[in-house]
């Protein structure tokens, strides 16, 4: 019983937030959803180096993991700096790839993960109707919603036919949506497909959650900074009662979701990693509510770099599993992969 | 990072588990705030400290099994999954005997100790007056020297269980010419049938006398029950606010028990759908509550000391308790009107509703947040 993270996990973090930090990560959001993917495909190599898609693959496969717990406090440092990309849905696939009957299909994709070579997107029931970054990702998968279970790839190495077309505005301009293509290579069929979706999704629910925490943290280290230089009356605003209690109300629901996101990753459990999406995506979205208020107008405006976690908690909110979905599955009482 | 328990808290686990098994009431106690309450309260707890499990965090020559932090947070799930009744004690055990094991000499834990685990003498906290409440430092009541102790005059109020308890801890004047309030106050013991107290009992919101009003004339109180020096009674206070609100009020096993009773109940009740986020979010916060405290007890046991992140516990679970006890009324519909309502659902609201006041308003902890976690200006109070 030692419920805390170990020295080398949160040298991790800080090796990870330094490079983050240090590579002008805001710049590369904005590209990239003006689609221009260069900044952040190079910013996704250097993540890669680092191990953190390597954490996800097994070791059988040029990976170090499985480990959901570095996982998820990788995510919570690429919350904490907005990296776009469809880093989930990577992390998510070489979890269903993962499925030990699904080894051929392992052998194939997962070592390009690991190196950062292969960016993943994927569709999958308890997903939402949509494969996020569709026009950029090296590869697309696609689970069908049959009962039986249909694994393809819809898409292998990209290409100028990915078809800005499909793309719509996400609520996080960083975030590009397209609808998933139809038909594509069949690589499984059956009981190992579902298994493996199933288990992508409770991936892909932690993963959002830590990104989620580690939005709703930068939201509030950036208002409280901003509540200290910024003056009316003649007194910092941070000075006043009414800021201060957003504040800490802020705090106190970020602090309580940051265990339950570390317990998650240690059970796997899918009433805990759906207790984690709620709560994370719960106190970010909140956060984020705070933050833009006590910044007011300034706080409004697409310039200012806030903007960037200010759609980002919105976004991650609906993505994998809505609130209702997620609380439906802590109750007992919901499908946790969307098969019934 | 683990949350996987050694097979000796396992084995602690089975062992308290079974005695619970055999010795919790089969029907409920009736209300601690009632006399007939109070005193089937203290047998229970008569009956916990005869096996040694009413203090198992206490040193054995007290009365406890001098079990780690980890162990008592297993005891307390343990405790409150058993559906065990409420500690009358709990005033004297959470506040007083940690101040006690920090500051007490060794004959104030011998004499004052083992009968506080027992149940025989429960306290009450004699520390709020009508002038003082979040400002506690403004009291009034006095501590004049008086040959071999101290006279102590006055009034507090709002004193939990003063009803029915037997003796009162709190904070007096003792030197009124300092120039900081907070300094020159002592800390001292008494009782609270000497000569010289009138104790007022006071109706909470459901009527029932949950606290009272202390007047005190003249109260003699020997030196030996001053704890620690006359004058440096503030600093003894605040280390007994700080477990107040920190690991030790609120075990997370009393919540984790509750929202467990309360998604057994929405389930019975047909998965009701308008309550059923609530209810969801009660057993999330349940589970957020507890990992919360057994990571701070992993810090805790590395020898970080508790500090201002005891005021995110005090806020989360004062408000998680309303929620939980809400949303189970309002699960019940029109039979949750009933001040009796199944389950003790009524009750528990009702001591809910005090959580965000007592043990220094939430207001007061949000103020703590704000200017010692996130380091925000000091405001005009
Ligand atoms: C059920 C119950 C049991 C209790 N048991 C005990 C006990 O056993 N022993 C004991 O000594 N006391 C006890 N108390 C008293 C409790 O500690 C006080 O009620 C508490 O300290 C608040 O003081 P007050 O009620 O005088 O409110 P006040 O201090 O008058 O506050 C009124 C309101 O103003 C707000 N406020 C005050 N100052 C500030 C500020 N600086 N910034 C923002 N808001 C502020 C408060 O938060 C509150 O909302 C108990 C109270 C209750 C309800």
């Amino acid at each position: 019983m030692r419920f805390l993270l170990d020295p080398e996990q949160t040298a991790f973090a800080r090796s990870l937030d330094a490079l983050l930090t240090a590579a002008d990560t805001p710049a590369a959001v904005r590209s990239w959803g003006a689609g221009d993917h260069a900044a952040g495909r190079a910013l996704w190599s250097r993540i890669a180096d680092l191990g953190v898609f390597a954490l996800a693959v097994p070791e059988a496969y040029e990976g170090l993991g499985p480990r959901p717990v570095e996982v998820a406090v990788a995510f919570v440092e690429l919350g904490r700096h907005a990296v776009p990309g469809p880093s989930v849905e990577t992390v998510a696939a070489a979890a269903l790839l993962s499925e030990p009957r699904l080894a051929h299909l392992a052998k194939r994709f997962l070592p390009g993960v690991a190196s950062g070579g292969t960016v993943m997107t994927l569709a999958l029931p308890g997903g939402g109707p949509y494969v996020l970054d569709g026009d950029v990702a090296d590869v697309e998968l696609g689970v069908g919603v049959t009962g039986a279970g249909e694994l393809r790839v819809a898409r292998e190495a990209a290409g100028p036919e990915g078809g800005t077309s499909r793309v719509r505005r996400s609520l996080d301009p960083a975030r590009r949506l397209c609808l998933p293509r139809p038909g594509g290579e069949l690589l499984a069929t059956g009981p190992p497909v579902v298994a493996g979706a199933a288990h992508a999704v409770r991936w892909a629910r932690l993963a959002t959650a830590a990104q989620a925490l580690g939005v709703g943290l930068a939201l509030l280290d950036r208002t409280v900074a901003y509540v200290k230089q910024r003056s009316q009356f003649g007194v910092p605003v941070g000075s006043f009662q009414a800021v201060r209690h957003r504040l800490a109300d802020a705090k106190i629901a970020l602090e309580f979701a940051r265990p339950l996101v570390l317990g998650a990753a240690l059970s796997l459990d899918p009433a805990d990693v759906a207790a984690a999406k709620v709560a994370a995506c719960e106190a970010a979205y909140a956060t984020a509510r705070t933050a833009l208020q006590l910044h007011g107008a300034i706080g409004y405006t697409a310039e200012y770099d806030l903007s960037l976690w200010l759609t980002r908690a919105r976004a991650l909110r609906s993505a994998w599993g809505s609130p209702g979905e997620c609380r439906a599955v802590v109750l007992g009482d919901g499908a946790d992969a969307g098969f019934g | 990072m683990d949350l996987t328990y050694s097979p000796g808290d396992q084995a602690f686990r089975a062992e308290a588990r079974a005695w619970l098994d055999a010795h919790v009431p089969a029907a409920p106690l009736p209300s601690l705030e009632t006399e007939e309450g109070f005193a089937a309260h203290r047998a229970w707890e008569a009956g916990l400290a005869a096996d040694r499990w009413s203090v198992v965090s206490w040193p054995l020559a007290y009365g406890g099994r001098d079990c780690g932090l980890v162990r008592w947070l297993v005891f307390e799930e343990e405790y409150w999954a058993a559906g065990a009744p409420g500690r009358v004690g709990q005033n004297g055990v959470n506040l007083l005997a940690p101040t006690l094991f920090d500051h007490g000499t060794e004959e104030q834990r011998a004499r004052i100790l083992p009968p506080m685990a027992r149940g025989e003498v429960v306290w009450a906290q004699a520390w709020s007056e009508p002038e003082a409440g979040s400002d506690l430092a403004s009291l009034r009541s006095r501590a004049v020297r008086a040959d071999g102790g101290w006279l102590l005059s006055g009034q507090k109020t709002w004193s939990s269980r003063a009803a029915f308890a037997d003796r009162a801890f709190g904070l007096f004047r003792s030197e009124p010419d300092t120039p900081k309030p907070h300094q020159g106050l002592t800390y001292l013991m008494f009782d609270l049938r000497a000569p010289g107290v009138t104790v007022r009992p006071i109706g909470r919101l459901d009527g029932k006398p949950a606290f009272a009003e202390l007047f005190l004339d003249e109260v003699f109180v020997p030196d030996e029950d001053v704890i620690g020096e006359p004058g440096s009674g503030w600093r003894v206070a605040m280390s007994t606010a700080g477990n107040e609100r920190g690991l030790t009020l609120r075990a997370p096993g009393r919540f984790l028990a509750s929202a467990d009773r309360l998604a057994a109940l929405w389930h019975e009740r047909g998965r009701d759908p308008y309550t059923r986020d609530r209810v969801a979010d009660a057993v999330i916060g349940a589970r957020a509550y507890r990992l919360f405290t057994y990571a701070a007890a992993s810090r805790f046991l590395e020898g970080e000391p508790l500090g201002p992140e005891s005021s995110l516990n005090k806020v989360f679970w004062s408000e998680y308790d309303i929620a939980l006890h809400e949303t189970a009324l309002d699960l019940l519909g029109g039979e949750g009107e009933a001040a009796d309502a199944g389950g003790g659902w009524g009750e528990g609201y009702v001591f809910s509703l005090a959580g965000p006041i007592y043990a220094g308003t939430n207001e007061i902890q949000r103020d703590i947040i704000a200017e010692r976690l996130l380091g925000l200006p000091k405001g005009r109070r």
